[in-house]
């Protein structure tokens, strides 16, 4: 067996410039596949880690998909706020433990404002139940502070004391800017890769200022008030977006549910963010599931080469053959040559490419993190990733040899009408 | 094993699949133990066939073949090649040589697939490379050849090197199928001389075929295979 291996690679290396050309389809088949797999995965992460340790999302009633979209993922608008008195009501219930309010709507540069409480600081977490973390400066006290995401942070370039102005809206309308009241930076988030990233964190009261002089999303006209005199009024929100709700108890989560929906005078509802975040991946993981499906036919076809090449190869390698069985070889260790020279063109595609993503991923991981947000793992692999990816190569090995049985069986068939005289 | 007779072939018939014609029909073929037979006949006799039966790589319809005491037909198909392996080797008319190896381990063949070979290749106290070299120091092939791939030699130097490959670890049989037909004459000579005599000294029995007559003076033995092929003597050729 050991020398048919040795036979089988002296036979492919003989033919490694036909044969360079399927091994390097099958690499940039494997590169492929891994790759989608690997984004697949760190995909699949970065979204379910967005939010942890929250027990439920309250908002106006509408499709809870909708909800999870603009409330963790900032993605779209709500079609309906909820009452700051409703929210209050909630965060008063004896079962919670803790409440973030969340208000949406501005944007600044394109990334979104979200206005919230100190308890974002203190509530919020993410990933495998982390808190956030301040890389630079402090939370927001004044109602024109706000506290950057990282993201945010890097791709404007701005440092602490940074004098910002927010946008109305997502900052599709031209002009519609609040210039007059501009905002300062006191604080910067460390990289979360979640949408806390992408958002600019202003206090409740700060959202409210900016629309003092503001109804139904244009500035009134001829009615201005400078941020010095914001003060003098009140600052307390009318309604909010969305809050993240904490419980005491886990088990209470459906009772709290049905409090929301029975004991608030306007129709509100508490959706599970876990069960919501599967239903989302169901949605966006389709197109996954199809891109994972053309990598497979690429690999299908890398290896649909490597057949043909050896099998057009064949015919004219039947003396060899015969000559194999003069000495003593069996139909069956010509069988298993064959094969084996199939499985060494797989191996050497496969070893390529891995080596190739691998290089692809440590020139690559940091600019797919700046332009597409996505947090890649990269070369660092935790032991089920790499079981995960073994399993994948294991598949591949596995198609390529099932696929190099076909020269090998032709060579059997071959040699058993040869015997020592081949006919061609 | 010590059998004297190397080749005993009685009432061998044999028809290919799918035909009715008898290709062969041989009464009776004896090799003795150390005998140099030539074998010849005109293309489509059933030189070929003959030499596949007693390889063991085909089967006769009815009859025996015995290979040094064994019923080839008594055999399964595992135990032929083994067979054949162990103690039949090979010289064809050309392209005798694995294109991608090196001269050296084309000879090495037989021993990488028969443990009985390769023992008896080192018998003499030798390693196998050294074994090989002495084979093909013998067969006059010049040694800065021995690491090239047989594709770099010409048909006389790669007939050569087919010759020492089917002599290493002495096999009682050496079948030698028109394997001078691609050289010209003077090499021809040369080139028998080299092979029997190499055969002589591993104690080799010879069954040469060939459809040149004029070879037949090298040998002890001629036998002429339409006469003892009953089935050409009544006018059917065996087409493949």
């Amino acid at each position: 067996m050991r020398y048919l291996i040795a036979l089988a690679l002296r036979s492919a290396w003989n033919r490694r410039y036909t044969l360079s050309f399927t091994l390097l389809s099958i690499a940039l088949a494997t590169t492929l596949l891994v790759g989608v797999e690997r984004l697949r995965h760190d995909v699949r992460e970065s979204f379910s880690q967005s939010l942890s340790g929250t027990d439920l999302v309250v908002g106006a009633r509408s499709s809870p998909v909708q909800l999870m979209l603009y409330a963790v993922f900032r993605i779209g608008e709500a079609s309906q706020n909820m009452r700051w008195t409703s929210a209050q009501k909630i965060s008063r219930h004896p079962a919670v433990a803790w409440s973030i309010p969340l208000s949406l709507g501005d944007s600044h540069h394109g990334f979104p404002v979200l206005g919230t409480s100190l308890d974002y600081f203190t509530h919020f977490r993410y990933g495998d139940r982390q808190l956030l973390r301040l890389k630079e400066g402090k939370p927001f006290e004044g109602v024109f502070d706000a506290v950057l995401g990282a993201e945010v942070a890097r791709r404007l370039g701005y440092r602490l004391g940074q004098k910002i102005v927010l946008t109305h809206g997502s900052g599709a309308l031209e002009g519609a800017a609040h210039g007059d009241k501009p905002f300062f930076v006191v604080g910067i988030l460390a990289p979360t890769g979640t949408p806390v990233d992408r958002t600019v964190h202003l206090s409740l009261a700060g959202m409210e200022a900016v629309h003092l002089d503001w109804q139904g999303g244009a500035p009134l006209p001829g009615f201005s008030i400078p941020p010095e005199l914001v003060r003098k009024f009140d600052l307390t929100p009318k309604a909010i977006t969305a809050q993240l709700v904490g419980l005491k108890q886990r088990g209470d989560v459906f009772a709290m549910q049905r409090a929301i929906a029975d004991e608030v005078d306007e129709p509100l509802m508490g959706v599970m963010p876990g069960v919501t975040l599967d239903q989302l991946w169901e949605v966006v993981g389709q197109g996954e599931q199809a891109l994972l499906l053309v990598s497979w036919l690429v690999a299908l076809v890398g290896l649909g080469g490597l057949v043909a090449v050896i099998l057009a190869s064949l015919d004219a390698r039947r003396r060899e053959l015969a000559t194999l069985r003069s000495v003593g070889a069996r139909p069956r260790e010509l069988l298993v040559l064959l094969a084996l020279e199939g499985v060494s063109v797989t191996v050497g595609g496969i070893l390529s490419g891995v080596a190739l993503l691998a290089a692809l991923l440590f020139f690559g991981t940091p600019w797919i993190e700046a332009h597409y947000g996505i947090a890649l793992n990269g070369l660092s692999l935790s032991r089920d990733d790499l079981l995960s990816l073994a399993k994948l190569l294991g598949w591949i090995l596995l198609a390529g040899s099932v696929a190099s049985l076909l020269p090998g069986l032709r060579a059997y068939r071959l040699s058993l009408i040869d015997g020592l005289t081949p006919r061609t | 094993m010590k059998s004297e007779t190397v080749v005993d072939i009685k009432d061998l018939v044999f028809r290919w699949p799918r035909q009715s014609a008898v290709c062969l029909d041989l009464p009776e073929l004896r090799l003795q133990r150390g005998e140099h037979a030539f074998l010849h006949g005109p293309s489509g006799c059933g030189k070929s066939t003959l030499l596949s039966l007693i390889g063991g790589v085909l089967v006769p319809g009815n009859g025996s073949i015995d290979l040094l005491g064994h019923d080839l037909r008594r055999l399964r198909s595992t135990q032929r090649d083994r067979l054949r392996a162990d103690h039949i080797g090979f010289v064809f008319q050309q392209f005798n040589l694995v294109p991608y190896l090196p001269v050296i381990d084309n000879v090495l063949l037989p021993c990488r697939f028969s443990a009985r070979r390769r023992e008896r290749a080192q018998a003499g106290g030798a390693s196998l490379r050294g074994e090989a070299e002495r084979l093909l120091g013998h067969l006059d092939l010049a040694r800065d050849l021995w690491l090239r791939p047989a594709t770099d030699l010409s048909v006389g130097q790669q007939q050569r090197v087919a010759a020492a490959r089917a002599l290493i670890g002495h096999p009682e049989l050496l079948i030698a199928d028109e394997p001078t037909s691609a050289l010209d004459a003077e090499r021809q000579e040369a080139f028998l001389d080299l092979l029997l005599h190499e055969a002589n000294a591993a104690g080799s029995t010879v069954l040469f075929v060939s459809h040149d007559r004029r070879l037949a003076h090298h040998f002890a033995r001629d036998l002429a295979l339409p006469l003892l092929n009953r089935t050409v003597a009544g006018g059917i050729p065996c087409a493949i």
